[in-house]
């Protein structure tokens, strides 16, 4: 959690760092409840051929919009596949959209404002008039443009929601960066003829991570929504893909008669967002600073 | 391995147009190589203006400053740095609250590309007296004296002449100072440092400082040699009453 150039010895430091994070989340049931749902997410996508009880994929027009029961767990939709199985493998979809998003937008925020805050100047004004650009339209109409204009598919739809979620944790670590640029610590690694780029990778982003990391948290439930959105609106996973939002779309037509074919996957949607938030919330008591020294 | 330092017109304006602050209005004094000199003023009177020019961590000065005759402003950014460096007032915000002591000290030594890390680092931590065992510890499992010790660790270990000191005891409990100031001392004994001190405390000007200057106002009243405390020989009015104060002050306590 802390430097990533740690030698071996230290491995013991952040492992047992790491412990008393989880130790701290479990200790309030919300966090916790949050902690069991993104668990329960990431085994069920791990081990989706096992738990799934039938082919995701499999049509059988004889069953079709079957209700919860009758051998079919949460019932079948209106081509006959299994609801129960297109929401265990739809979550390896939630889970890849979350990641390869958290992956984009944590380090290009993170260099963004760590540079921003740093560097100051002409640096300063450039970069934050460009995130103030981004961030000047709501991220779901601009999400939609950028999908529109690439062509919908599951790819273009993580670049786009990518791309829209960057400049807030830019921001924050801006603002967090303007707090310390003028510490001791930053005077003296530039007495030792540290370079600009080395001060901002080797002790700057260190003391942006925490917060960084508890606002991506907070953000995947936003980016599980807006890619169930775009899912929704066509402009996502693109069928027979077993996305949520897709997966909603699609049961519209038939929500009044068989309600099942959306509630399910809107529950699962609910609940992983949810716990997401209640997560960061959690990571936000977990890494304060006052807590530190306890580590 | 020591340098002499001389400083000629040191002078400073922070600010522009109606708000500008002359903060040191023209600072001129040089300190012979193996010598230490001290600052001393009341607080806010430009002190630490001084080495955070000296240490080019302020660049917007003009003047003449000259280490070993040769112009600072000339020097490349790796040479100056392995002829000057900089221990902080306060050892709790000069130390990065995420990296460990090995860290801290590796640093440097990588940037400079030098050999032996394990070596140095451990020859390091002998010579400010800590255990060689502390390298793997963080800033918060140390005590205030000890953090300042791996502070003047960090700046020994790349063995520079000149070591600018901002006052570095007067964050610490009474009880360690002495240790610290000591350990100061010893230092320059050994390696032949030259030591710009600044401080607000006489006493410590009597025990480490062959001369020190004055400052009221970011000038330079007075420069006197150690041997004009006791009977206070300043003869600058503003001089002489910090001296008599400090005086009056030692004679009750
Ligand atoms: N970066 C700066 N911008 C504006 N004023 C400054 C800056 N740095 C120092 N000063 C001013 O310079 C004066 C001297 O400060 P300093 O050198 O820290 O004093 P000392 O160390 O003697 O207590 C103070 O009045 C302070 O407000
Ligand atoms: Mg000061």
């Amino acid at each position: 959690m802390t430097d990533i150039a740690s030698s071996p010895a230290r491995l013991p430091g952040w492992l047992s760092a790491l412990r008393n994070i989880l130790a701290y989340l479990l200790r309030s049931p919300t966090s916790a409840f949050g902690l069991a749902v993104i668990a329960v997410l990431v085994l069920t996508a791990a081990l989706a051929p096992w738990i799934a009880t039938h082919d995701p994929f499999a049509q059988n027009l004889d069953n079709v919009l079957q209700p919860p029961g009758s051998g079919h767990l949460f019932g079948t939709d209106e081509l006959g596949r299994d609801i129960f199985s297109r929401l265990v493998y739809g979550a390896r979809i939630t889970l890849r959209i979350i990641f390869l998003v958290s992956v984009v937008v944590g380090p290009i925020g993170l260099i963004v404002g760590a540079t921003a805050g740093y560097v100051g100047g002409w640096m300063d004004a450039v970069l934050m008039r460009v995130t103030d650009i981004f961030l000047a339209f709501p991220s779901l109409i601009l999400s939609l443009a950028f999908v529109a204009a690439l062509g919908p598919s599951l790819g273009n739809a993580i670049i786009a929601i990518a791309l829209t979620s960057w400049p807030p944790i830019a921001r924050l670590a801006r603002a967090e960066t303007m707090t310390f640029r003028k510490a001791d610590y930053i005077a003296a690694a530039r007495l030792q003829g540290a370079s600009p780029l080395r001060i901002i990778l080797k002790s700057i982003i260190p003391m942006c991570l925490p917060s960084v990391v508890i606002r991506l948290t907070l953000n995947m439930a936003t980016v599980i929504l807006t890619a169930a959105g775009l899912g929704f609106l066509g402009l996502g996973a693109q069928p027979p893909e077993p996305e949520w939002g897709a997966m909603i779309a699609t049961g519209r037509r038939y929500m009044i008669d068989s309600w099942w074919l959306v509630a399910c996957p809107g529950v699962a949607i609910l609940c992983v967002s949810l716990a997401f938030n209640l997560l960061g919330d959690g990571l936000r008591d977990a890494l304060d600073p006052r807590q530190m020294n306890r580590r | 391995m020591t340098a002499s330092l001389e400083i000629r017109d040191l002078s400073i304006t922070f600010g522009e147009g109606p708000d500008a602050v002359k903060v040191l209005p023209s600072v001129s004094f040089s300190v012979a190589p193996g010598e230490c000199f001290g600052l001393v003023g009341e607080s806010g009177s430009g002190k630490s203006t001084v080495l955070r020019c000296v240490s080019l961590l302020t660049t917007i000065w003009s003047g003449e400053v000259k280490i070993d005759g040769r112009d600072l402003r000339e020097l490349p950014l790796k040479q100056r740095c392995r002829l000057i460096q900089m221990v902080f007032q306060d050892p709790y915000g000069s130390l990065h609250p995420r990296q460990s002591v090995r860290t801290t000290l590796a640093e440097p030594l990588r940037i400079h590309g030098l050999d032996d890390h394990e070596g140095r680092m451990k020859r390091a931590m002998i010579e400010v007296g800590l255990p060689v065992g502390f390298l793997d510890r963080f800033p918060h499992q140390l005590s205030g004296g000890q953090r300042q010790r791996v502070a003047i660790a960090r700046a020994l270990i790349l063995e520079p002449a000149l070591l600018l000191l901002d006052e570095p005891t007067s964050a610490l409990d009474v009880s360690v100072q002495a240790e610290i100031l000591n350990l100061l001392a010893r230092l320059r004994e050994e390696r032949g440092l030259t030591y710009v001190m600044v401080t607000h405390d006489l006493a410590v000007v009597d025990h480490m400082c062959d001369r020190f200057a004055v400052m009221l106002r970011g000038e330079i009243t007075e420069i006197l040699p150690r041997e004009a405390i006791p009977g206070n020989q300043a003869t600058h009015p503003y001089a002489r009453e910090l001296i008599g104060a400090s005086l009056d002050y030692e004679g009750r306590a």
